[in-house]
């Protein structure tokens, strides 16, 4: 019993040691990430907004996304990840997902640009240059992406860009069950 | 010696004053710049996750100031303004959290911790004081180191 007791630091050590290395592997595999906060917005009504549209600038209101299950794409021409993102969801559009835009604190002229030099995978864009909208929507930065249901309830919210994992092993079974829920 | 401390002090002046964030604000009382600065202090960045607003040069922080600012001067109540950041950034934003189910653990552990030790020093003194002084010798050690001593008193000049 003695002789364990002087082992205790070691075993300590050696927990310690393990849970460190499981966590960091975990951030290294991108399973784990830190800054990967839950929306508050969870289960909750999409905020309520009233915004011009970026390109024709009529105003555009929730009633946008009434009876469609869509995904509302927070970007900004000032965001790389953005410039990453954009060829896959232009993809999406193709496959007929229905893609709200969210301009976030951006210059309107350069939007534009980018929409009509990259294409424009979004149903409407929202002009939010002073940033309410998303301040409503509790984002942190761009891109985020959040899934509404036909109810006008967010499901889901992602940090980061989509690409082709985060579409198969999340998002497009979560859009499916969405779209059959409650009757396609 | 001396120089070296007036540094350090210095440095640390400098720390202190460094995190203040400093925003064009106008006030209409001090009360309201008082609950401006208690809020900057006590609500963390939701971007970079260990500051404060106050600490934070990250966009994010700097519309959520603004927001604050707004929030004040529109002479919302503290619970309001608590209760609109919660509603966009979760209880994560505050650095003072509520007690309730999610944060049990952050507020009862260290108070946990804190008995586990007392509870494992408490021990180790009781044990220390009911076991026999362990420096102190019995006859027999006595006995030989006399012995020990005697011999060594009277065979000084042998080599070893």
């Amino acid at each position: 019993m003695q002789r364990l007791k002087l082992f205790i630091p070691l075993i300590v050590f050696a927990v310690l040691a393990i849970f460190f290395f499981v966590v960091q592997k975990q951030i290294g595999s991108g399973a784990y990430d830190p800054q990967n906060m839950p929306s508050a917005l969870l289960d909750k009504p999409l905020p309520v907004f009233q915004l011009p549209d970026l390109l024709s600038g009529a105003t555009v209101a929730n009633a946008v996304l009434q009876d469609k299950v869509v995904l509302v794409n927070v970007w900004a021409t000032w965001c790389p990840s953005c410039l990453y993102e954009h060829p896959y969801l232009l993809k999406l559009a193709q496959q007929g997902v229905l893609i709200v835009g969210v301009d976030y604190k951006d210059d309107a002229a350069k939007a534009r640009q980018w929409l009509q030099e990259k294409g424009n995978p979004y149903l409407a864009v929202l002009d939010d240059r002073v940033g309410t909208f998303g301040l409503d929507l509790g984002v942190t930065g761009a891109p985020e992406t959040y899934l509404v249901d036909r109810s006008g309830t967010v499901r889901w919210r992602y940090q980061g860009p989509i690409d082709e994992r985060v579409w198969s092993e999340t998002l497009q079974p979560l859009l499916a069950k969405l779209t059959a829920a409650q009757g396609g | 010696m001396r120089g070296l401390l007036a540094g350090l002090s210095l440095a640390l002046c400098w720390v202190l004053t460094a995190h203040a964030a400093i925003d064009p604000y106008e006030f209409d009382t001090d009360a309201q710049r008082e609950r401006y600065r208690h809020f900057i202090e006590e609500m963390r960045c939701p971007k970079c996750q260990n500051q404060n607003l106050a600490g934070s040069d990250a966009p994010i922080a700097t519309d959520l100031r603004r927001e604050l600012h707004r929030l004040l001067l529109a002479g919302r109540s503290d619970r309001e303004i608590t209760d609109y950041m919660v509603a966009r950034y979760g209880e994560f934003i505050l650095y003072d959290p509520p007690f309730d189910k999610k944060t049990a653990v952050l507020w009862l552990a260290p108070i946990l911790f804190l008995s586990i030790g007392g509870v494992v020093l408490l021990a180790v003194v009781r044990r220390r004081r009911s076991e026999p002084d362990s420096a102190a010798l019995n006859t027999d050690e006595r006995a030989r180191v006399d012995k020990l001593l005697r011999d060594d008193s009277s065979d000084e000049e042998k080599p070893l």
